[in-house]
């Protein structure tokens, strides 16, 4: 037994009380779903957790019908600071049923319990409290007096942060003061439906917030229902582009938050403990499920093989493996098909002739794992380099000056997240103004705050979520123009 | 003795040039009672993307210059409009068949649109960028700047004012512009270009073509090296399918205006993006 063998330390799930079916929450109640209804399993052990209904287009229907209904007759007649209040009650709420919605979060989609624990539950209270104190402020949102909410948004959202997304997505319409439907991923709507159980808690007017389960053909007739006024998603850029075909002419306000693939820079100056921690967070962070992960590594060519020593040391002592383990990294991959796509693409990086290198670690036999995998030797035009992988791989490339460094990160289609590392602050501040990215990362990675924008450049999508820049994207303003011009031309 | 009166050939402004179209294709422009006045260049698909890639060789000068330097470029055009202004006046009074008081009236507000946007190149990413307390050791700034090339078809109505409109507040970022102008009365767009060619915009910085924006159009809407779409001038054109050709490469797209846009803010800050950046703050 070396000094890296832990006794188990799994947090127990006594402290839920799951239902074994779950139904459709429409206008503040759990009602049966028309489509057929889906299980939902732990990806750790492949085991079933609760049964799902799905919601067909009808479903979809009466959620949209629900939520215009709270709007016109509750939600966008009450004041701003009710809104709010009820904001605070579920931030609290959250807070209160943290360890629960941790222990759910990890059981459905397969995240280490210290991350649910630490970094998912935590940031969404703290999105529903920071949105909770917009409600009544909205002239100061920066679109003149008296901005309008929208109407109903209509909400998608993914596997990868299940309730974090959600928090995301109805923080801000709420605070702003639309009404939602929202749609979690097919395989990770449990924390979703528990929190409609907090909604109720809360006493939220029916039908302001409804949840609706499903897989894509319900996104779809979500995203396509002649009466919503805003559709916000969180996916891969294909669906994405899909979404911004099949809404263009419809006038709905529509924000796109989409893939990734994020260089992060080591320059031979930066602080190398903290930068191998920074890349192992990067890339490692939640599998790598992580739109904005770290997943190509630039490094100044000078010190390549040292940041790679010391990175393969490191990898050496993440310990993957059951979830709910309180001292596990690296989780399970979230589904069977997203762990052939790992597979597939990390089997395309070989025959491309890059490196692949894995520390020895041992899989459980049941459920979906892949060993954290970084590949040397990688050029700009592997397909490990170009394509989002959205698993446990780095791909490492090299550079000389500054200006290579800038020009390969931006060689992607993608502009969502960038790293850079350096103690030296003008380099710094330099790179970061040329990255084509909507974060920028320095010396640090992976960070999220609710008063911090977040969002992409390029195919990486539209609009912001977090700060103010995310309540704009859920308001209109009233037409207010700036009154120098309105009077028009002189005579 | 009389004067015979020499008139002018008006070609396409690509890359800071006076081209004619590759395609050798000119159209009848006639006033508003139908009498010829000039034949315009009917730029064609390659028009349209030798104007991308000048646009797009001039982003980094332009995103790059500082806010001051552009909003003094910016206002310098103003001051070249002012001194022209009897030939935009004489060119909008016979193309677009109004008084001479209605063409005064709109060359005065398109001054007056340049100058409200000048002075927005160096205070918009104070407005529209914030400070952001986030909770921990971090310095973390979130701040506008260029989305890149933006393709834009400006109105029909209103040629100068309605130009001036859609590429002023495009350019306040830093952005670069393709814009199809108003194809019944090109003039003054092209003498736009003669102003801009005259100032020290970057040649590339503003790209105007003329022609049939039918045709044009979907060509921009599609191209992979453009960011964004201004179909203020669209209404008229199937704009639906520019829009879902846009959505190829997730193009930032601003619907058809009703109209002249009014000078606004959001206009400007449309097409920019928000970069984020972050940096660990020591623990002293």
């Amino acid at each position: 037994m070396s000094f890296l063998d832990y006794a188990p330390a799994p947090e127990s799930t006594a402290i839920l009380n799951l239902r074994e079916n779950y139904g459709l929450f429409i206008g503040g109640e759990f009602v049966e779903g028309h489509g057929t209804p889906f299980s939902t399993i732990s990806p750790a052990t492949e085991k079933h957790i609760a049964q799902i209904a799905n919601a067909d287009a009808s479903d979809v229907d009466a959620a949209v019908a629900a939520a215009r209904r709270a709007y016109d007759r509750t939600w966008s007649k009450m004041s701003g600071s009710d809104r709010g209040k009820y904001l605070f009650r579920i931030a609290r709420l959250v807070q209160e049923r943290a360890r629960e919605l941790a222990v759910a979060e990890s059981l459905d989609n397969g995240k280490p319990i210290k991350e649910s624990r630490d970094v998912d539950i935590p940031l969404v209270a703290a999105w529903f409290f920071y949105y909770a104190g917009w409600a009544d402020k909205l002239d100061y949102a920066g679109l003149g007096p008296a901005p309008r909410a929208l109407g109903v948004a209509a909400q998608v959202i993914p596997w990868n942060f299940p309730l974090l997304m959600l928090a995301w997505k109805i923080a801000p319409a709420l605070a702003a003061g639309n009404t939602v439907v929202i749609k979690p991923a097919e395989t990770t709507p449990l924390t979703a439906l528990i929190f409609a159980e907090i909604l109720q808690q809360a006493d939220l007017p029916p039908g302001v917030v409804n949840i609706i389960t499903g897989a894509g053909d319900t996104g779809q007739a979500l995203v396509n229902h002649t009466d919503v006024n805003k559709v916000a998603f969180t996916g891969s850029t294909a669906v994405g582009r899909a979404i911004a075909r099949s809404t263009a002419g419809s006038g709905k306000k529509l924000t796109l938050e989409l893939g990734g693939k994020a260089a992060n820079i080591v320059f031979d100056d930066a602080p190398i403990d903290q930068a191998i921690e920074g890349i192992v967070n990067g890339i490692f962070f939640n599998q790598g499920h992580v739109c904005c992960a770290g997943s190509r590594l630039l490094v100044q060519e000078n010190i390549h093989d040292e940041v790679v020593s010391r990175l393969k040391s490191r990898m050496s002592t993440l310990r993957v493996g059951d979830p709910l383990d309180k001292n596990t990294d690296v989780g399970a991959i979230n589904s069977r098909a997203q762990l052939d796509r790992i597979r597939e693409l990390s089997n395309v990086g070989v025959d491309e002739g890059a490196e692949r290198w894995s520390p020895a670690c041992e899989l459980p036999d049941a459920g979906f794992w892949f060993a954290p995998t970084i590949f040397t030797g990688v050029s700009t035009s592997h397909r490990i380099a170009r394509d989002e992988i959205f698993g446990p791989v780095l791909s490492i490339l090299t550079f000389r000056t500054p200006a290579e460094a800038i020009a390969k990160a931006n060689n992607t289609p993608y502009g969502l997240s960038a790293g850079i590392w350096s103690d030296k602050g003008s380099r710094i501040l330099g790179v970061a103004d040329k990255l084509r990215a909507g974060v920028v990362w320095a010396n640090t990675f992976n960070q999220f705050d609710p008063s911090s924008p977040f969002g992409g450049y390029k195919e990486s999508g539209y609009g912001r979520e977090g700060g103010r820049h995310g309540l704009t994207a859920y308001l209109e303003s009233s037409g207010w123009t700036a009154p120098a011009l309105t009077k028009g031309a002189r005579k | 003795m009389s004067h015979l009166t020499v008139p002018k050939t008006f070609k396409l402004y690509i890359g800071g040039k006076f081209p004619r179209s590759e395609s050798g294709r000119v159209y009848e422009v006639v006033t508003a009672k139908g009498a010829f006045l000039a034949n315009a260049a009917k730029a064609s698909r390659k028009d349209a993307r030798d104007a991308v890639v000048a646009a797009r060789s001039a982003v980094s000068g332009w995103a790059g210059a500082t806010g001051y330097n552009r909003g003094q470029v910016l206002y310098r055009i103003a001051e070249l409009l002012e001194g022209r202004r009897a030939q935009f006046v004489d060119e909008i009074r016979r193309s677009e068949g109004v008084s001479e008081s209605a063409a005064s009236a709109q060359v005065d507000a398109a001054i007056d649109v340049w100058v409200w946007y000048a002075g927005w190149a160096d205070k918009y990413v104070q407005v529209a960028g914030n400070g952001n307390p986030v909770s921990g050791p971090y310095f973390n700034v979130s701040t506008p700047e260029a989305t890149g090339v933006v393709a834009i078809i400006a109105p029909q109505e209103s040629s100068l004012l309605g130009l001036v409109s859609v590429i002023a507040p495009a350019l306040v970022s830093g952005n670069t512009v393709v814009v199809i102008a108003s194809e019944a009365s090109p003039l003054s767009a092209i003498s736009l270009g003669e102003v801009l060619a005259t100032s020290d915009v970057p040649g590339g910085v503003v790209n105007i073509l003329t022609g049939s924006a039918a045709e044009i159009a979907p060509w921009l809407a599609s191209h992979a090296d453009v960011n964004a779409l201004d179909l203020a001038g669209a209404g008229d054109l199937d704009w639906v399918d520019l829009q879902i050709a846009a959505a190829e490469t997730l193009k930032r797209v601003l619907p058809p205006e009703v109209g002249i846009a009014a000078p606004s803010v959001e206009r400007v800050t449309f097409f920019t993006e928000t970069k984020t950046v972050w940096h660990t703050k020591g623990l002293i």
